[in-house]
């Protein structure tokens, strides 16, 4: 009885869906006309796609690697001081705002107003400071814009990692760390040594978090630039061709794309953490 | 939290609907879908409300800037509203297509329409002989906009061709001013306002023969008129000192925010080409502007003489996604002039129904934008708003490039003949 109805929502919301999503992305632009792989050719030859194919890789290496490793900093750090909550929370905040008003917010940080002209955007405010520098055009400058969008999905999702890890290192048994201290371990060894092995399965769990949620990428982008300009990610182009160009079929054939790119990043992650749960 | 108490009032509501007696046999809610919020919506619903006491229908208006997005996914999930006010009609087309509308030819009294409407608006709203769509809210967007106070104050006169506009930005450089701000950014939609400079250069430059073959893509996107319109507004944001803040500056500056550097002291810039909706944020944010005076516009400069006063705008279509009598009452109430000057009173519309009177508009700029649409020769929609949507994504988008990168004019003039290839399948 249980299991049915659980089985009866997961066929109508999850398995339907994708069923149907990759039956449509083997069909033409008004889903009538069969065309074998040709949305899947599409997907890995037009030359916007592979921009942001490249973007995606770009977001991959730069937004897993930061907010993975300024969490684990920021957990190890805040564990050894007194006002450790209220740092954390401070961290943790943009967490609570939505990736639409973040974006929101962001775009007013990076507001552009030429050179001599008093500058409301914060960052170009203070760059303003320094007599002969120029205000930097963040989200149109093809040089740093796709590194400014990071930065904000890095602000917002660095507290997530945080939490998750600063429970991980909350986890490690005293008596180890005393005992490692008793017998002259320096605090950086400790760190190398026994924290970062004893953590290990926490750290792979996030960053596959974190794998997950930037191929899936798409508010930041669309909100601030909506991939003008080199800035251009799958989600966003996969978001284009769904609801500007009404090609159900390349949307479906990118859908289906993400769906397989993720679906062994979440395989490792469910093995991952049975096996922590099991340690635990 | 949030969404278990939504659900809940939901479903008092519907309990509530349920329950409550239908005062009259024949009233309909029609639910109509637009993108308008804020003052225009209460300018829409003040223009529905007489409707509404007089038939005992009533409208809910579904307000949404991802438009495409909520109507393709009512329409598939078989829920459309009775109306949708589309921002333009190159959607029309797709939906009457796919068969998603309702014919008008069979709702409205033809004559009355074709007496009441220029027939280049119901040419547009036209798909396979049949009639899909009222345009409404028009749009003129032949106006450069200038603060007559601070020509006046440097003894600037508006110039008539485009040569003289070029004459005077130099004498403005000469005197340490800035001649244009260009303001493209738009959210998603950044490199509309780009591309309206292109139509209309290409619309007074070339004429409309080459235009109506550029928008039905029968001349290919990189063909030697389109390059030189795309040259020529080069030669306004790649020449140093003539745009506000350089390319990146145009690339940065809200389209919005655009509008208010004419106006700071000292004048950020001198001239912003703009449609005539540019009054509304010029009114709100400076109310003490006086119209005319402190600020007002001039129309496109004449490039070629035999193309001179060409225009370009758009409007909002209105069409039938489901077709219930209140909506065809509705759309019948919203075609008359009657309706539409209620709006025409309070500012920021420009009728597309003739029978609405010049001085109905509130003031000399409203009017002077009503007569300049209603008196030209030459008048051609928004081309991108009239190509299909890849292609007018692709065009924004190659606007924007031109500007980042003013050398590789050719490779991304091919890039969007290639979508539009596609897309138009020629």
């Amino acid at each position: 009885m249980y299991m049915g109805s659980a089985l009866f929502f997961l066929t109508v919301y999850l398995i339907y869906p994708i069923v149907n999503t990759a039956y449509l992305s083997f069909l033409g632009k008004g889903s009538k006309a069969f065309t074998g792989l040709g949305n899947y050719w599409y997907v890995f030859t037009n030359a916007d796609m592979l921009g942001a194919l490249k973007n995606n890789l770009l977001w991959l290496v730069l937004f897993t690697s930061i907010t993975v490793s300024l969490g684990l900093v920021i957990a190890v750090l805040t564990d050894k001081v007194r006002y450790e909550a209220a740092a954390k929370a401070m961290i943790f905040l943009p967490m609570a705002i939505s990736f639409v008003a973040a974006s929101v917010i962001w775009r007013f940080m990076f507001e552009f107003r030429p050179a001599g002209i008093p500058q409301i955007g914060l960052l170009n405010a203070l760059l303003s400071t320094f007599p002969g520098i120029q205000p930097v055009a963040w989200l149109v400058n093809t040089k740093v814009n796709n590194f400014a969008l990071i930065g904000v999905g890095i602000w917002i999702w660095t507290g997530f990692c945080m939490v998750i890890l600063s429970a991980g290192l909350k986890g490690i048994p005293l008596e180890i760390l005393e005992a490692a201290r008793i017998d002259g371990a320096s605090e950086w060894q400790i760190f190398w040594r026994i924290i970062l092995p004893m953590m290990r399965t926490t750290i792979i769990v996030v960053a596959t978090t974190m794998i997950i949620i930037v191929l899936k990428v798409f508010d930041i982008v669309y909100v601030m630039t909506n991939g003008n300009l080199g800035t251009e990610v799958i989600a966003n182009r996969m978001y284009k061709e769904m609801f500007n160009y009404h090609h159900f079929g390349r949307a479906s054939a990118i859908a289906v794309i993400l769906l397989l790119a993720v679906i062994p990043v979440i395989a490792f992650n469910v093995r991952r953490f049975r096996a922590q749960e099991v340690v635990q | 939290m949030k969404s278990i108490i939504v659900e809940v009032l939901g479903m008092l509501l519907s309990f509530w609907l349920f329950l409550t007696p239908v005062p009259r046999a024949q009233a309909d809610v029609v639910n109509v879908l637009g993108i308008w919020s804020g003052s225009e919506l209460r300018d829409f619903q003040d223009v529905v409300s007489p409707w509404e006491q007089k038939t005992g229908h009533t409208m809910a208006f579904v307000s949404t800037r991802d438009l495409n997005a909520v109507l393709t996914t009512r329409l598939e999930a078989g829920d459309p509203p009775e109306v949708a006010i589309l921002p333009n009609p190159g959607f029309m087309h797709e939906l009457a297509e796919n068969g998603k509308l309702a014919a008008l030819d069979t709702i409205l009294d033809m004559n009355r329409i074709k007496r009441d409407y220029a027939s280049s608006w119901l040419d547009l709203g036209t798909h396979h002989g049949k009639l899909y769509a009222i345009f409404y809210k028009a749009t003129n967007k032949g106006t450069i906009w200038h603060s007559p106070k601070n020509f006046r104050a440097k003894g600037y006169s508006v110039p008539k061709t485009w040569e003289e506009m070029m004459t005077l930005s130099d004498m403005i450089i000469s005197q340490g001013g800035t001649p244009f701000v260009i303001g493209a950014e738009s959210g998603a939609a950044t490199g509309w306002p780009l591309t309206d400079w292109i139509e209309i250069i290409l619309l007074n430059q070339f004429g409309p023969e080459i235009y109506d073959k550029w928008v039905d893509h029968e001349i290919p996107w990189t063909a030697p008129a389109i390059r030189r319109a795309f040259e020529t507004l080069g030669r306004i944001v790649h020449t140093p000192q003539y745009v506000y803040g350089g390319p990146a500056g145009v690339l940065a500056t809200n389209f919005i925010n655009g509008t208010y550097v004419l106006y700071t002291k000292p004048p950020g810039a001198y001239m912003n080409y703009i449609g005539g909706f540019a009054q509304g944020f010029i009114k709100k944010q400076y109310p003490n502007l006086r119209p005319g005076e402190d600020y007002t516009f001039f129309p496109f400069p004449i490039i070629d003489p035999r193309y001179a006063g060409g225009v370009t705008g758009g409007a909002d279509v209105i069409v039938i996604t489901k077709d219930t009598p209140g909506a065809r009452s509705l759309i019948h109430y919203l075609s008359t002039a009657k309706a539409q000057e209620i709006w025409v009173k309070k500012g920021g519309f420009i009728a597309s129904n003739k029978g609405v009177r010049p001085d109905t508009y509130p003031d000399v700029i409203a009017r002077e934008m009503a007569l300049q649409l209603a008196n030209t020769e030459i008048f051609r929609f928004d081309g991108s708003d009239l190509m299909p949507a890849m292609v007018n994504d692709s065009f924004w988008k190659a606007v924007v490039e031109y500007v980042n990168n003013p050398t590789g004019l050719d490779e991304i003039l091919q890039s969007v003949e290639e979508v539009a290839m596609e897309a138009y399948g020629k």
